[in-house]
């Protein structure tokens, strides 16, 4: 074990372990060093995730969402272990994961997997589905021989595969059916905490629909507890039982879905719902992005005090004020389990800025009325044999494309 | 509520908050100068590609117009042809192994598919401009940004050198780009991939085009650099008169930035319509899909998403049929021996292609 992983003096002053936390993490940081020159030596540090307090609870889904570079993935990850935590420390089940062993470690990962948002590059191309979702039941000898088989069936199953493409590759399906082949192999050492990554973001619309409401069936039928990485707050919204937003390796706000989005306390929040396009032309109309200046700030250095002040409208609008430059400020509850980091959140809270244009009442969906009031009548389908056969093949259970 | 003045979107004020409607209100008036009934009039484009596997219809008779200034979006999944339909009007198809195998192309009251080789390079660039997905691939690495804007300025208006640079300095500071005379000898890796996507849009609009096509300009980008991204096609198409063929995925960006949107599946436009006839009242199953299946920010959570089970065709051979019966929960025998044709539903201009939902179908 090498000297990063050597629990450090914060976890001294750590709070008590609470049973209904499945993850704790705690002042984590995790910081890459930029190294240059013939000798490789150190010239800055990116700080991609600095000093970032929070918990998952059992059987919740917890969703992680912010920009590119923000240091959403690298949390995921280091969450569970796949990253070595500079600093801080991740608590699963109580149990501090920088202090095992390499041993130790992997019995705890059976408790624990991660799905990747890229489902080419995460499968191995020579390895068929049934090797693919069996390794990690043959890497933890939960199962061998006809009964390993038997799970492998079950598991494509349970992900809406058809069990007999076992000996298919990869490349023989689609997308979204990879992703299911991921999922398949995640579930396969019966885990009781996923990390998503960006689960999502490479597949169609329809396709995406198809995945989130798996991962939601399965949450429910396996009690499973999630964090769900993603930049998509739309999706963020739909899945999430509580949602941290992040900014350059800070989280800035968290809490349930329908206080943070309809009244949140960041204004960086505020500007990224207030950029988020709505399928509503009316909603459109009377949309007003909040247009943030320029570029996130580099990492390697971010901006003292708040780290949003460079960008913020608020600190604009309430004439600079200097302990936005000076003080970084802690999250701090708003109501309930709603808390924002910004020294002038109750102000934010005043305005509508970025949530204006958003109405919960009516939200217009595709399909009208009539045309589901057919479906529920049984009505819409004509039910012929030709129709069954033309219907059947079609169906996602798994054929490769 | 009170906010400060509303800028041009450009030089940034840190909020600017510019409707869609105010920007589009201030260019009502603007005259153009036509010479045709619309600037784009497609009619039974088919593109082929001929694979080693077979005929790929990736485009199949696909007929719409865009009108001068006009935003048109075009939506769809992967693979259902928008960005082949925008690549052939551009008269790109990678030839072999695609071809535009029938139809007309009249931009501005020119048959495209009629021109030479020569004429039309020179109305790709001038008249019509583009925008690509990835700024990063669509830029070359190895020359400045103030060369390559130049290029296409030098090549298309004949201004010399030094004319064509303080041209380069105006298009970068109108695209939001600071202290743009210092930025000229920059190459495009020093630039982000927002500040590359507007040197993309300053290439774009160089020369004055009727015409620009975007082909999932945002895509690539985080969405408070989309938000301004859009802000700047919408606010400069406005400026400039130009007219936009929006191609994207995303029925929220087609919801913002468009007047009219077709819905493409299978190689086929299913529905066409104004932005509010497509949303408010859509005729097609598959756009119920496509609208059912988001999950939206305006939505209270935890509802269950309808999804559109299955998945597209392939194009090798398309069956003689709906496209989208398969997946359709709707569909009856009709729709599984014949295709339908693109009919009126009530409005002017609101076409769909679907037996249901036509008058006297079986889905009022």
């Amino acid at each position: 074990m090498d000297q990063l992983t050597v629990p450090t003096a914060a976890s001294a002053a750590l709070r008590p372990h609470d049973a209904a936390n499945l993850v704790e993490v705690d002042d984590l940081k995790v910081h890459f060093p930029i190294r240059a020159g013939i000798f490789k030596t150190v010239r800055g540090t990116v700080k991609a995730v600095d000093g970032v307090t929070f918990e998952v609870k059992r059987g919740e889904t917890l969703g992680l969402v912010g920009e590119s570079g923000c240091g959403k993935s690298t949390i995921g990850r280091a969450m569970i272990r796949l990253r070595e935590p500079t600093d801080g420390t991740v608590r699963f089940d109580g149990v501090d994961l920088t202090s095992l062993n390499t041993g130790a470690l992997r019995k705890m990962r059976r408790r624990m997997q991660i799905i990747f948002q890229d489902p080419y590059g995460s499968l191995d191309p020579r390895m068929t589905v049934g090797s693919i979702v069996s390794e990690p039941i043959e890497t933890h000898h939960l199962a061998s021989g006809a009964a390993k088989k038997e799970r492998v069936a079950e598991l494509l199953r349970l992900v809406g595969l058809d069990p007999k493409y076992v000996s298919r590759y990869p490349h023989e399906f689609s997308g979204g059916q990879r992703q299911r082949i991921g999922v398949a192999r995640a579930l396969a050492v019966e885990p009781e905490f996923i990390v998503c990554d960006e689960p999502i973001s490479a597949l169609d619309v329809s396709i995406q629909a198809q995945v989130l409401n798996l991962l939601t069936d399965l949450r429910s039928r396996l009690g499973l507890t999630y964090l769900f990485v993603a930049h998509d707050l739309s999706v963020v919204k739909h899945i999430s039982d509580r949602v941290a937003v992040m900014y350059l390796g800070k989280v800035v706000e968290i809490g349930p879905p329908d206080q943070l989005y309809s009244a949140p306390g960041h204004p960086y929040s505020r500007a990224l719902l207030s950029a988020v396009p709505v399928p509503d032309p009316v909603s459109e109309r009377k949309r007003r992005r909040v247009i943030l200046k320029g570029d996130v700030p580099s990492p390697v250095n971010p901006p003292p005090g708040c780290r949003f002040h460079t960008r913020c409208w608020l600190y604009e609008r309430l004439g600079k004020p200097e302990n936005c430059r000076t003080i970084d400020p802690p999250l701090e509850v708003l109501e309930g389990s709603h808390r924002a980091a910004c020294h002038y959140a109750a102000e934010a809270r005043k305005t509508d800025v970025g949530i204006a244009h958003l109405d919960t009442a009516s939200v217009r969906r595709g399909t009208p009325d009539s045309a589901l009031a057919l479906l529920k009548a049984g009505k819409a389908l004509e039910v012929t044999e030709a129709a069954v056969a033309a219907a059947a093949p079609a169906a996602d259970t798994g054929a490769p494309v | 509520m009170a906010i400060e003045e509303a800028g041009t979107g450009v030089e940034a004020p840190t909020i600017v908050e510019v409707s869609p409607e105010d920007a589009r209100r201030v260019n009502a008036e603007r005259s153009i100068e036509r010479k045709a009934d619309r600037l784009l009039q497609v009619r039974g484009l088919s593109t082929h590609f001929y694979t080693p596997d077979g005929v790929v219809q990736a485009v199949d008779d696909v007929s719409f117009e865009v009108d001068y200034g006009e935003t048109l979006g075009l939506v769809g999944e992967s693979g259902c042809g928008k960005s082949v339909t925008a690549l052939s009007v551009a008269r790109l198809v990678p030839n072999p192994p695609g071809r535009i195998v029938a139809g007309e192309i009249l931009f501005d009251g020119i048959n495209l598919l009629k021109l030479s080789d020569d004429d039309m390079r020179k109305l790709r660039g001038k008249e019509i401009g583009f925008i690509f997905q990835d700024p990063l691939t669509s830029l070359n690495p190895t020359l400045t940004i103030g060369y390559q804007i130049a290029e296409t300025i030098r090549e298309h208006m004949g201004l010399p050198r030094k004319a064509a640079l303080d041209r380069v300095v105006e298009l970068l500071a109108k695209v939001g780009i600071p202290r743009p005379r210092e930025r000229l000898n920059d190459y495009p890796f020093h630039f982000s991939g927002g500040m590359r996507q507007r040197v993309m849009i300053a290439i774009a609009l160089s020369c004055d085009p009727k015409l620009i096509l975007a082909d999932e300009p945002t895509t690539a980008l985080d969405v408070t650099i989309q938000a301004q991204i859009l802000e700047l096609i919408q606010t400069l198409s406005d400026e400039f008169h130009t007219a936009v063929l929006m191609i994207t995925h995303d029925l929220g960006i087609a919801a913002g930035m468009c007047d009219r949107v077709n819905v493409m599946y299978a190689g086929r436009i299913v529905e066409t319509g104004t932005v509010d006839e497509l949303f408010e009242e859509p005729k097609m199953p598959y756009s119920w899909g496509l609208l059912d299946s988001l999950p939206r920010i305006d939505d209270v959570r935890g509802a269950r998403l309808r999804t559109i089970e299955g998945m597209p065709p392939l194009l090798i051979t398309p069956p003689d049929a709906c496209r989208f019966s398969a997946r359709c929960s709707y569909a009856r025998d009709v729709c599984r021996t014949d295709e339908p044709e693109l009919t009126a539903r009530g409005g002017s201009g609101h076409l769909a292609r679907c037996w249901g939902t036509e008058p006297g179908g079986w889905i009022s």
